[in-house]
């Protein structure tokens, strides 16, 4: 059951992000080309889904735990490291390459383009280089 | 290349992106990072967190071909990015995400819909790195 309802949140997220524009690489890199051909209705995408997270885990966090049991995992650092910062900037270095984020290729997966299946596997290199380079600190999962 | 602006597609689409997110943290207790979801693919941790990220990416794949069902169109992409670009940002953002700890969906509505600090640094960070990158590969160099 909790795996059909896995299913099910991945559906929807899908459905939104292909709905949304986000899975299309000409639209987000219209989005970031201000200077160009600029195409804001990603701001549209980031408003939407904000409204909804911003009041629904509000909402969800009044229960004492989730529906298939163990205990609402949200990461609570607030340190500010060059990780953070140096990760985060090179994310956007390849966002702005490649045109899409993870978030947005799995669903784009489905539309059966080859593209995405290499971003993907680029992608999944990138995780494993990161294990590599850090091989002897044991550090936190990603969001 | 230009495309369509669409705030309602993109607002609309926003919404079941957050909807998804809500309902993961709602069942599962979870963050919705695919950065995260990937890395536990690719790096499993135990076999029970291994099936309800398989899952939810089983989803994901699956929205493109409902949406097809459901009105007889399926999402067009448009990737105008050379593959070995394909590959060099996904390298880049598979290892960014993981060492700054997530991505547009973790850091970007799950992080910021809880005002996480970390999150608050994060997306300033990889949406001016990502324009400035598509300012320069189109602008600079003229690609």
């Amino acid at each position: 059951m909790k795996l059909v309802y896995a299913l099910f949140t991945g559906v929807v997220f899908g459905v939104g992000i292909a709905l949304s524009g986000m899975m299309d690489p000409a639209k987000v890199l219209n989005f970031f080309d201000i200077a160009g051909s600029w195409d804001p209705s990603l701001a549209f995408v980031m408003g939407g889904a904000l409204i909804v997270t911003a009041l629904g885990y509000r909402l969800v966090w009044r229960r004492k735990a989730p529906l298939f049991g163990g205990r609402f995992q949200v990461p609570t650092s607030t340190t500010i490291d060059a990780k953070l910062i140096g990760g985060s900037a090179l994310f956007g270095v390849g966002w702005g390459i490649a045109g899409f984020c993870p978030g947005a290729a799995i669903p784009a997966l489905g539309t059966g383009r080859w593209e995405v299946v290499l971003f993907l596997i680029a992608v999944a290199g990138g995780i494993i280089l990161r294990r590599v380079l850090t091989m002897p600190f044991r550090s936190e999962p990603a969001q | 290349m230009e495309t369509a602006f669409t705030p309602i597609a993109s607002f609309g689409g926003g919404l079941a992106i957050g909807l998804g997110a809500v309902l993961l943290m709602l069942g599962l207790g979870r963050i919705l990072g695919a950065t995260g979801i990937m890395s536990g693919l690719i790096l499993p941790e135990g076999r029970d967190e291994f099936a309800w990220r398989a899952a939810m990416v089983l989803g994901m794949i699956l929205a493109p071909g409902l949406i097809f069902v459901a009105t007889g169109t399926l999402p067009e992409i448009a990737v105008p990015v050379s593959p070995v670009m394909i590959v060099v940002g996904g390298v880049i953002v598979g290892l960014g995400a993981s060492l700054g700890s997530g991505c547009t969906s973790g850091h970007g509505v799950c992080g910021l819909s809880r005002l996480s600090l970390r999150s608050i640094v994060a997306v300033p960070t990889f949406m001016a790195t990502a324009a400035i990158t598509v300012f320069i590969i189109r602008h600079v160099l003229g690609a």
